[in-house]
């Protein structure tokens, strides 16, 4: 299924929720959709039968300056195809609804997202940092992160 | 007579308690850094607690502060022991972004390229299983073959271990003139230790006892955890991106998906993952055998596609079939010779996120060999 | 008396003793290194590669250097350890492996102690080194030693069982628990072995299967009884660390190292006692005089403990459940048919 197709059914199921769909031949084609809603999108791209996202590839954060992106990269081992869902949500309040429910491997990449980027995913259900010290303070792939001098009166390197 | 009475002893209480054992991070077969906070009662294991992080080391932060081109040599070090594959997907992503073709020479030399990696890693997966297992020999056969392959690359990029060889649009250099003959040396040899392997370890009673039956992933649930590579395809689930999604010149060449039967215990288990690593090494041998027949052989200039800019706008996912598993780079560029972000999806990060689930109620020495058919890298896990 | 050469050259008194306990002890040491040099050297031919080269002529003095090196090697007692208990383990389990020296036959004319209820000792003190493991094990303090500890234990004492059957068929057979008088009633040439049933006419051989079991029953035992692939769970490296020694250094983790290979020559000893006619040429009388039986002994020993380095290199180790498996429902119901199997024959003999 080609990405305008996926598109189409997407917007006849949520008119209100989808926003744009961006397609350019050296990148990826991706649908912006409104975080609202986020779970019953993800739930619908998983278990129509002809859309069938049943692999959730990658989940990153990205800081865009002016807000917080997740973006979304689905995959369907069956029907092989590919799409890439993107949803911005605001830097002052960076939460969204978790999709853990939706596939398994949401778990650690939210834990992920939340750790470098800060991204709240709510109703997860062990949001905790992953890669970086559990009592590490900020989220370092924000843009205006600025790294700490010292972690445990040790100096961090530059 | 007398009456009947109750008696009435107290023999005390045992209490069973569970104990909570912290695996590693300095343990032998944790491959790496890895803790697993373990809850135990007696031998079996009633909860899994992987933390990671001990080998953070920024990679996605430092890549927003590096040029495109000097990304590379902290991709080879993700998962150390592929560094070739590894270069693949990040340079096919900045490649399609940037409207870069590559000439016929150069898509052979990163297929042959990818394979002797996949089998380096395939043959370091399969002997350290086996060295979990307690089974210390065949982990030096594979060593000592696994040597000749990493010879070849040295004579390629001057370097065991990162290479910094499969450069953006092109290659560090051209091919050393007797390549070829290397290259299949050293299938011969592979081809012999397989067989040596097969019947030391593999067919081993023991080991089959061993692995058979425990760390169970049924091919749903290897889904939804969103794994790849081995590790799902022992589940039975015949996914490969080299077949599925082509890149590079994978689809002129003739050669099988292995998937797991279940052909010992229940498929999906440990010995599948195994046994589909096992099979992969020969389809990798038959790859190069047809992928050196159509390597060009005058020599060109291998770097004339190298672009003298590389500042690509725009935002792609580009992703390869790792020995691993799907390794997928999300490079968000704009316009400016720094990438964005570039966020790495790691194949053995997600399938280590699959642990948990499969290691429950198995003992611990299972869990030792769950984890080592799991085959992570601690070094890609952690970024 | 007449068994013991040592006491009709120098008398009956307080020297010859020490000479007697002298003797095994460096017999140990000897054996130790050569053992250890051994188990490189095998373990190098086994994986394709040389092994230690630069110590000497092909690395023949590496089992020295590498007994130099632990004693070099600082002693530490961790601070939360049961110090007593600790410090003992090592030796306790080195006591039970060397005590049982005290009844092995090296030649017809050289038994430390010609005990009567020989081969019953032996298996009553070689249960010593579970004492000895189970202390360091609990004693360290450490979750890894505790498992180690534990597991042993428990493969200890299952795997006496059948081996205690196979002791059994033996003494059933040669009507006697005194080493030597096992040992000689197997003379003649190999032919009268144990393993081909002693001597007796050529029906015997109808019995072979059952002799045979028993053998394989007590050489599997003896791997479990010495913790050595594929039974090494109580030190599975890959799995606890290295199980009950975990926190031991220096000497006493060498005097561990050191039980474990002298554990290693007494089960090999048995079973070429028990088996393979022990001292006996297996040419009936030719080169059987008592310096020769020293060799034939000493030979059949090494080679079995030869057979455990090689079988260490090779296999892989078994699980928990599956160790109690193959010795209560596997190699238990087939010691007791072995064990009848030779009763009757050894009732039949005529």
């Amino acid at each position: 299924m080609k990405s305008n197709e996926i598109f189409e059914r997407l917007i006849a199921e949520f008119p209100e929720d989808i926003i744009s769909l961006n397609e350019d031949e050296n990148s990826e084609s991706f649908i912006y959709v409104n975080p609202r809603n986020i779970v019953e999108i993800m739930l619908f791209l998983r278990d129509e039968n002809d859309l069938f996202f049943d692999y959730l590839s990658c989940l990153s954060g990205v800081d865009s300056k002016e807000n917080l992106t997740v973006v979304y990269n689905l995959y369907s081992i069956q029907l092989k195809h590919r799409i890439t869902i993107k949803a911005d949500i605001p830097k002052e309040n960076p939460s969204i609804a978790t999709v853990e429910k939706v596939w398994l491997t949401a778990d650690w990449h939210e834990r992920e997202a939340w750790d470098l980027i800060g991204i709240k995913f709510e109703g997860h259900h062990n949001l905790i940092r992953i890669l970086n010290p559990y009592d590490w303070e900020g989220h370092p792939l924000q843009k205006d992160y600025k790294t700490p001098e010292y972690y445990h009166g040790m100096r961090v390197p530059v | 007579m007398a009456e009947r009475k109750d008696i009435e002893i107290d023999f005390g209480r045992i209490e069973a308690q569970r104990t909570r054992l912290n695996l590693g991070p300095q343990h032998p077969s944790t491959h790496g850094v890895l803790r697993l906070e373990v809850e135990l009662d007696g031998e079996i294991v009633t909860e899994v607690v992987p933390h990671i992080g001990y080998l953070h080391r920024c990679f996605e932060k430092y890549a927003e502060n590096k040029t495109y081109p000097q990304v590379i040599p902290y991709i080879d070090r993700l998962d150390y022991i592929t560094s070739m594959s590894n270069e693949i997907p990040y340079v096919l992503g900045i490649e399609k972004m940037m409207g870069i073709k590559v000439s016929e020479k150069v898509e052979a030399i990163r297929t042959i390229l990818a394979e002797l990696n996949r089998i380096a890693s395939h043959q370091i997966a399969v002997a350290t299983f086996g060295m979990d297992a307690g089974a210390f020999t065949p982990f030096l056969f594979f060593f000592r073959d696994r040597e000749s392959i990493l010879d070849i690359f040295e004579k390629l990029s001057g370097a065991r271990l990162l290479y910094n060889y499969i450069r953006i649009g092109g290659l560090m250099n051209d091919l050393y003139p007797s390549f070829k003959n290397d290259v299949l040396d050293v299938i011969n040899v592979i081809r012999k230790t397989n067989a040596e392997v097969m019947d030391l370890l593999i067919d081993n009673k023991i080991f089959i006892e061993r692995t058979i039956n425990i760390g169970v992933l049924p091919a749903d649930v290897a889904i939804s955890f969103g794994c790849s590579g081995p590790v799902l395809r022992g589940s039975g689930v015949p996914f490969d991106l080299r077949r599925d999604e082509p890149y590079l010149n994978y689809d002129k060449f003739d050669f099988e998906v292995c998937v797991g039967k279940g052909e010992m215990g229940t498929l999906g288990d440990s010995y599948d993952r195994n046994i589909v690593r096992y099979h992969e090494m020969e389809e990798s041998c038959r790859i190069i055998e047809q992928a050196l027949k159509i390597l060009p052989d005058a020599s060109e200039d291998v770097r004339s596609a190298m672009p003298k800019k590389v500042a690509p706008k725009g935002e792609i996912y580009a992703k390869a079939e790792n020995p691993k598993g799907e390794l997928g780079f999300y490079i968000v560029g704009d316009g400016k010779n720094k990438p964005a972000r570039i966020k790495s999806r790691s194949a053995c990060f997600v399938n280590l996120s699959a642990l948990p689930a499969i290691s429950q109620g198995s003992m611990i020495a299972d869990l030792i060999l769950i984890l080592g058919s799991v085959d992570i890298v601690l070094g890609e896990v952690d970024r | 008396m007449e068994s013991n050469i040592i006491l009709q050259l120098f008398g009956d008194n307080i020297w010859s003793y020490l000479i007697i306990v002298a003797i095994p002890l460096v017999f140990v040491i000897i054996y130790a290194l050569v053992a250890i040099l051994g188990e490189l050297k095998v373990a190098s031919w086994v994986q394709d590669r040389l092994g230690p080269m630069r110590t000497g002529w092909k690395g023949v003095i590496q089992p020295i250097a590498e007994v130099v090196k632990l004693l070099q090697k600082e002693d530490i007692t961790p601070k939360n350890v049961n110090k007593p208990l600790f410090n003992t383990a090592p030796f306790v389990m080195f006591v039970g492996s060397f005590a049982a020296f005290a009844v092995i036959p090296f030649s017809s004319k050289f038994i430390p102690a010609d005990l009567n209820v020989g081969l019953f000792y032996v298996f009553a003190v070689s249960s010593f080194a579970v004492i000895g493991i189970l202390m360091g094990g609990w004693s360290s303090n450490n979750k890894y030693s505790m498992l180690g500890g534990i597991r042993s234990a428990a493969q200890m004492i299952s795997y006496e069982i059948p081996m205690a059957l196979s002791i059994l068929a033996i003494a059933a057979l040669s009507q006697s628990l005194n080493m030597n008088t096992i040992i000689e009633l197997q003379n003649g040439g190999f032919w009268n072995w144990n393993i081909f049933g002693g001597s007796g006419p050529w029906y015997k051989l109808l019995f072979l299967p059952f002799t045979l079991i028993l053998f394989l029953i007590y050489f599997i035992g003896s791997l479990a009884e010495t913790n050595r692939t594929p039974f090494d769970i109580p030190e599975g490296e890959s799995e606890i660390v290295a199980g009950y020694h975990t926190e031991y250094s220096g000497m006493k983790f060498a005097m561990f190292f050191f039980a474990e290979y002298a554990n290693m020559f007494v089960v090999s000893a048995l079973v070429t006692i028990m088996f393979f006619g022990g001292w006996q040429s297996p040419f009936g009388d030719f080169l059987n005089d008592p310096i020769m039986q020293i060799v034939w002994f000493l030979l059949k020993s090494m080679f079995f403990v030869f057979v455990q380095i090689w079988l260490r290199w090779t296999l892989p180790r078994v699980r928990v459940d599956q160790l109690m498996y193959i010795t209560w429902k596997v190699m238990l119901p087939f010691a007791f048919i072995a064990f009848l199997g030779i009763a009757t024959w050894a009732m039949l003999k005529p």
